[in-house]
């Protein structure tokens, strides 16, 4: 009985630690792609709720990932063949985030632990699902690994450490950069919080990227009427060069 | 402050997704134009390659340059039938062949592309094709111009095999009565290549009509932007209806610098010399060539690329 209460006692100890929820705010919960769209800045902040008093040791760390749809990709590596570089093996990775960013409020791993990582899939390589990796190719981890170095340098997948700042360990902010060449679709964004590596709270919302008006409209069209679609296209080209001969002639005579 | 702003002027683009600068496009568009109103060339095998160097996903950049093909060249013929330089009879002939011969490349391309190889075997295309024939239009040029220069007449050659097969017709603009096997033959043959190279197949179009059937150079260039026009048209119907490929935003901002510009290479390809303008060709042929070729042989920096979906 003794034990029992001694056993409740340390759990109650603990759980305000279990008990932080995160509430959240977005400077701006979708995005529209117009004709005139740069990239994007989304402001990420939010607070920490407890009803217990602040813990400070081990200290909160606050995760933030923010993720675009994800796409089946092909991967292709050339070899040289009788002298010239040709693709000569080919991986499929099953599903990888068309974007993908990650902010820290410290080194990745001092914030979370591998095991954790494993289990919500957080870092780079765990958000790239990869299954059917043929038996001809040995090293496919190489292919996922190429995803991973070709998409940094691109600047669609971002890993950012030290980049949430906590304050009071009760408010975080950070920013993510979106860039340019963006996918339409619902982006699942996650605020993690962990204490000695150990995630104690997930929130998860959704970013929503949408392209509007022109932009919109010649998708849309091109994907429901490709015929009326492509013929307006070819009406554009001969009008504009009638039009420019045209104009041409006049300014000359 | 709205100057700076317009200098660096980005366009999301919304079939490719990719944000570009608008004044890239434009000047992209203004060069290919100007080759195109020089030369009769499309302009095709210089603007695919050069918008996948600006990160133009390959598949719109074949599409969507088709249809800046169709502008540039209705541009630059409108000045050509201005100037009586088009060989209509000639040019329904080649097309003839032609749409034909792209129906038969495409049929081939789509076999190619079930054994994988797709991408090299274009890229072989590109690397044989632009070097022969810059080669020997250099060559032939640089022979052209040095007999001008020593005073001799260049010497026509009025009788070669092509004038012994029957079915013959009078192409008066050319000042040519030939049979018609040897022009659909032609056509045929470049409609195969362009639809596997995914160009118009100016390049390959005009030095086959000066070299094998023998028609004045003033001629060439308005004929072969007649033909091209329709090629590429057949093209760009056939990106959109299948592929989703055309992207108009980028066409836009493509031709109208190319329109503009092939308004211009009229007017500078009528003040240069028949040789010289050959020779400009060539040599542009043959860079082209020596950079695709060069990707080849060098091992490239990054051995591993990315295609969205399962092929």
């Amino acid at each position: 009985m003794r034990w029992l209460l001694l056993a409740l006692a340390t759990l109650w100890a603990a759980l305000p630690a279990r008990a932080e929820e995160v509430v959240l705010g977005l400077s701006q919960d979708s995005v529209s792609i117009s004709t005139s769209f740069d990239g994007s800045e989304i402001l990420i902040f939010g607070a920490i709720k407890r009803e217990a008093p602040i813990t400070q040791d081990p200290p909160l760390q606050v995760i933030v990932t923010v993720s675009g749809p994800l796409q089946p990709l092909t991967v292709w590596r050339k070899a040289r063949v009788a002298g010239i570089w040709v693709n000569s093996a080919a991986v499929v990775v099953d599903a990888a985030p068309s974007f993908y960013a990650i902010a820290s409020s410290a080194p990745f791993y001092e914030a979370i632990s591998h095991v954790e990582d494993l289990r919500h899939h957080v870092s780079i390589p765990r958000a790239i699902r990869s299954v059917g990796a043929p038996s001809a190719v040995e090293d496919s981890q190489s292919f996922t690994d190429a995803v991973i170095r070709i998409r940094s340098d691109q600047g669609v997948y971002q890993l950012m450490e030290n980049a949430v700042s906590v304050r009071e360990h009760t408010l975080f902010e950070t920013s993510i950069d979106l860039p340019a060449n963006l996918t339409e679709g619902a982006y699942p964004t996650r605020i993690l919080l962990t204490r000695g590596r150990e995630v104690i709270s997930i929130y998860e919302t959704e970013i929503d990227v949408r392209k509007v008006g022109l932009e919109r409209w010649l998708f849309t069209l091109s994907r429901a009427q490709p015929l009326v679609y492509g013929l307006m296209s070819l009406a554009i080209a001969v009008i504009a060069g009638w039009g420019a001969s045209t104009a041409f002639r006049l300014l000359r005579s | 402050m709205l100057q700076a702003h317009n200098w660096t002027m980005q366009v999301y683009l919304p079939i490719a997704e990719v944000s570009v600068n608008a004044f890239l496009l434009l000047g992209l568009g203004g060069m290919v134009g100007l080759l195109s109103g020089m030369f009769g060339v499309g302009g095709g095998f210089l603007l695919t390659p050069l918008l996948f160097f600006i990160g133009i996903p390959p598949a719109v950049a074949v599409a969507t340059g088709a249809n800046q093909i169709v502008a540039s060249s209705v541009s630059g013929l409108m000045a050509h039938l201005k100037r009586r330089t088009v060989d209509m009879r000639m040019g329904v002939v080649l097309l003839i062949g032609g749409l034909v011969g792209a129906s038969l490349g495409v049929a081939l391309f789509n076999y190619l592309k079930s054994l994988g190889q797709v991408d090299l075997l274009v890229r072989l295309f590109y690397v044989t094709f632009l070097g022969v024939i810059g080669a020997l239009m250099f060559v032939e040029s640089l022979k052209a111009l040095r007999r001008s220069r020593s005073g001799a007449r260049p010497v026509r050659r009025k009788h070669n095999w092509v004038h012994g097969l029957p079915l013959k017709m009078r192409f008066r603009s050319s000042g040519l009565y030939i049979s018609v096997i040897p022009p659909l033959l032609v056509g045929l043959s470049v409609g195969v290549l362009a639809a596997i190279m995914g160009v118009g197949g100016g390049f390959i179009m005009v030095p086959a009509m000066i070299y094998l059937l023998g028609m004045p150079t003033k001629v060439v260039v308005g004929t072969s932007l007649f033909q091209i026009i329709f090629v590429a048209a057949f093209t760009t119907t056939l990106h959109a209806a299948t592929n989703y490929t055309v992207d108009v935003v980028l066409a836009v901002l493509l031709l109208v610098g190319g329109v503009v510009g092939a308004q211009l290479g009229t007017v500078l390809g009528m003040r240069l010399r028949a040789e010289q303008l050959r020779i400009l060709l060539a040599i542009l042929v043959l860079l082209v060539c020596a950079k695709i070729g060069l990707e080849l042989l060098l091992r490239p920096s990054e051995l591993y690329s990315i295609t969205t979906g399962v092929l």
